[in-house]
């Protein structure tokens, strides 16, 4: 016959009552523990620009976490894998939302895929900030439903926004220092470059840039000449660029047509240091507009956060990196003024945001403005910046506050002013 | 001007096509196996060639070599896990074997495609080209790459047709692919044969891949667009007709380049399909096709 197992302990009354006390202390205190601060985390980890979202992510809440955390709560990152898709973010957001109770996602750099998530937010009442995704749509959606859209956060730049940066820079480095007068668009078929094109379209010519060509090209487009040949053919003195799903082809084939006439622009694969390799070095003299950059002190903590991130994942984060930085450090700081991560009052602090991360001073525009929640942009807050690749290294070339180099192009460009 | 840009263009696009069809139609002449993992083998090599230059930092020769010694690797692969297997089970009733080979080497290179995308990510690769620079050609400012290309391709192609009809192993095959009864009458070991086709096959696909590498570039998306691209020129050619391939692919080549300067880029493939929908209503077996 077995004989019951009777712990010592119990065998008084006021030992169970004691017991009893310890174990309801121990729960509380595990209950503590156990409820860290949940970010879902949906991006493109295949992607030269994506993947840089969830290491920068995961990077924040480390450095969070060994401080302590927020008031004594952790911040746990949970990642999914997108494959770039809509149809899968979607799951993937359902499920953070549904299964692994995130109290907010931070999700994709595309804009097609941010558009998809932006009605689940909605509807699983979660907020939702996109570090990379740039069209206009976005934050419209807020502006024109606020009660049901504004769980949705734009982290990055309108492409409105955009289309003025990389203006406002072609002014000074173009105009100004190159005294060029004409140029061709070339940018790739997607939902952000729409915006981004009425905004080139509106501002090169303001600026002294004669649009002398717009071509839009397919995100499968395999082979450039042809696009080449008919840009050269309009002979510009630029060509300003929109593109994102592309850019390790026709930077290539570029350099390997040696076609003559510099390209200027967004260029999203061009931002991740590992584009210098991915192109053999063909990215040599390619202009791109970024939000940061490798040693750029854009503000005191992106020098550090690159050195870190360097050190950590071997190569320099795309654009998207530093924004995703940046989201996890000031939700966590949304978190600490709501005092809850309940979800409207998630929002409510999000709303009033006035963080300065590696990509200048974050801000978003409110309710009545047209762009609501996407990051205010101008001097003192963020007005993004023009780097150059040159000598395999990504350099600031733009605004002069805080540019280390002049231009610097290959042998096979014609610059005008040479 | 823009017809000698065409011209020269269009030249090197279906130099490519040629050489990556060639193989794909031998291996279904010789063993009726159609191998639906050719683009992916293809941009296998292309990113092992790329992997090995900028990863490994071996020079562009090794690099290319790395390549095609990789596609030679998965084409046996291929062979040896996928399709002997199928062939030899005695549970997969014999008219359902090519189905079934069918879908196992689908299956198998998005299985390669998926490997490459996690392990070097979906973006675009390009392999440094062997040759650099431009010339001028009629006054089209040409890559020297281009031409190299090209002539890779017309030299491997030239190869291919000295080793069939010039060498006994070759003339195997050649008897291969009209009689396989025939063969095995004579006393030759089919297996043998196949596992030469299979060497041939990995080699093409190989340099196929890695020339495509070095001219535009190749990412794990492009393995459907290379596999539709090389089927739909074979059944242009005839199924199994290596000549008729090699017509196809100019046919191919070309009228997408015309399409791609003339009308747009993005409607580059289109004409081709519909070409292709048209043959098959009118001539089901190809241009050449025996069956």
């Amino acid at each position: 016959m077995k004989k019951a197992f009777r712990p010592p302990f119990f065998r008084s009354l006021p030992g169970l009552l004691g017991a009893t006390a310890l174990g309801l202390f121990a729960m509380s205190a595990q209950v503590m523990a156990a409820d860290p601060i949940k970010i879902g985390v949906i991006a493109e980890a295949q992607a030269i620009a994506g993947a840089s979202i969830p290491q920068a992510a995961q990077m924040a809440a480390d450095e969070i976490n060994a401080k302590g955390g927020v008031d004594g709560r952790k911040i746990e990152i949970i990642t999914y894998d997108n494959h770039s898709s809509s149809a899968d973010s979607v799951r993937a957001f359902q499920r953070a939302v549904n299964e692994d109770k995130v109290n907010i996602v931070i999700a994709s750099y595309i804009s097609e895929v941010v558009l998809a998530l932006e009605p689940w937010a909605s509807r699983l009442k979660t907020p939702f900030i996109t570090p990379g995704a740039a069209s206009n749509e976005i934050s419209k959606s807020v502006h024109n439903d606020y009660e049901r859209n504004k769980y949705t956060f734009h982290g990055y730049l309108t492409s409105a926004a955009l289309a003025q940066s990389v203006c406002d820079a072609a002014k000074e480095l173009l105009v100004d220092q190159k005294h060029m007068k004409s140029a061709v668009i070339m940018s790739e078929d997607a939902a952000w470059t729409k915006p981004l094109d009425v905004g080139y379209e509106e501002c090169l010519p303001k600026i002294g840039l004669k649009v002398l060509d717009h071509i839009r090209f397919s995100p499968d487009t395999t082979d450039f000449t042809p696009i080449f040949n008919k840009i050269e053919g309009a002979k510009p003195d630029v060509m300003i660029t929109g593109i994102s799903h592309v850019g390790v082809q026709p930077t290539v084939q570029w350099k390997n047509q040696q076609v003559p006439i510099p390209m200027f622009g967004i260029s999203s694969q061009a931002t991740n240091s590992t584009f210098g390799k991915d192109t053999n070095e063909a990215s040599e003299g390619v202009l791109y507009q970024g939000v940061s950059g490798p040693n750029v002190p854009v503000t005191e903590k992106s020098v550090p956060f690159t050195q870190a991130f360097k050190a950590k994942f071997g190569n320099y984060p795309s654009y998207c990196g530093y924004t995703a930085y940046d989201e996890v450090y000031y939700i966590a700081d949304a978190v600490k003024r709501a005092g809850s991560t309940e979800a409207d009052k998630l929002v409510d602090a999000l709303e009033k945001t006035d963080w300065v991360g590696t990509i200048g001073r974050v801000q978003f525009y409110g309710k009545d403005d047209q762009f609501t929640h996407s990051l205010k942009y101008g001097k003192g807050l963020i007005t993004g910046l023009m780097l150059q690749w040159q000598n395999g290294v990504q350099v600031a070339v733009w605004p002069p506050e805080i540019a280390k180099a002049t231009l610097k192009f290959p042998s096979f460009i014609k610059v005008t002013s040479n | 001007m823009l017809a000698f840009q065409i011209l020269i263009d269009g030249f090197a696009v279906s130099a490519l096509y040629a050489l990556g069809a060639t193989g794909f139609t031998l291996i279904f002449g010789v063993s009726g196996v159609l191998n639906l993992s050719h683009g992916a083998i293809m941009v296998l090599a292309a990113v092992a060639a790329w992997a090995a230059a900028s990863v490994f930092h071996v020079n562009t020769y090794a690099g290319a070599l790395i390549g095609v010694a990789v596609a030679l690797v998965a084409a046996f692969a291929t062979y040896f896990a996928v399709v002997q297997p199928i062939q030899k089970s005695t549970r997969i009733p014999n008219e359902e074997k090519e189905i079934f080979v069918l879908t196992g080497t689908l299956l198998w290179g998005i299985m390669i495609q998926e490997l490459i995308a996690y392990f070097f990510t979906n973006n675009a690769k390009t392999v440094l080209p062997i040759v650099e620079g431009v010339v001028d050609i009629l006054g089209v400012r040409t890559p020297r790459n281009e031409i190299f290309t090209a002539i890779v391709c017309w030299f491997v192609i030239a190869m291919l047709w000295l080793l069939v009809n010039r060498t006994r192993t070759g003339k195997a095959v050649l008897a291969a692919s009209m009689n396989p009864r025939g063969v095995t009458l004579l006393g030759l070991e089919l297996r043998n044969i196949y596992i030469v086709v299979w060497a041939i096959y990995g080699i093409l696909a190989g340099i196929a891949g890695v020339l495509l590498g070095m001219f535009l570039g190749v990412s794990s998306y492009s393995v459907g667009p290379l596999t539709a691209s090389a089927f739909s020129i074979v059944v242009l050619g005839g199924l199994g007709s290596v000549s008729g391939s090699l017509i196809a692919a100019f046919v191919v080549g070309y009228l997408e380049t015309v399409t791609a300067y003339l009308i747009s880029p993005a409607y580059r493939t289109i004409p081709a399909l519909l070409l292709l929908v048209a043959v098959m209503y009118v001539r089901p077996q190809g241009l050449l096709g025996r069956r």
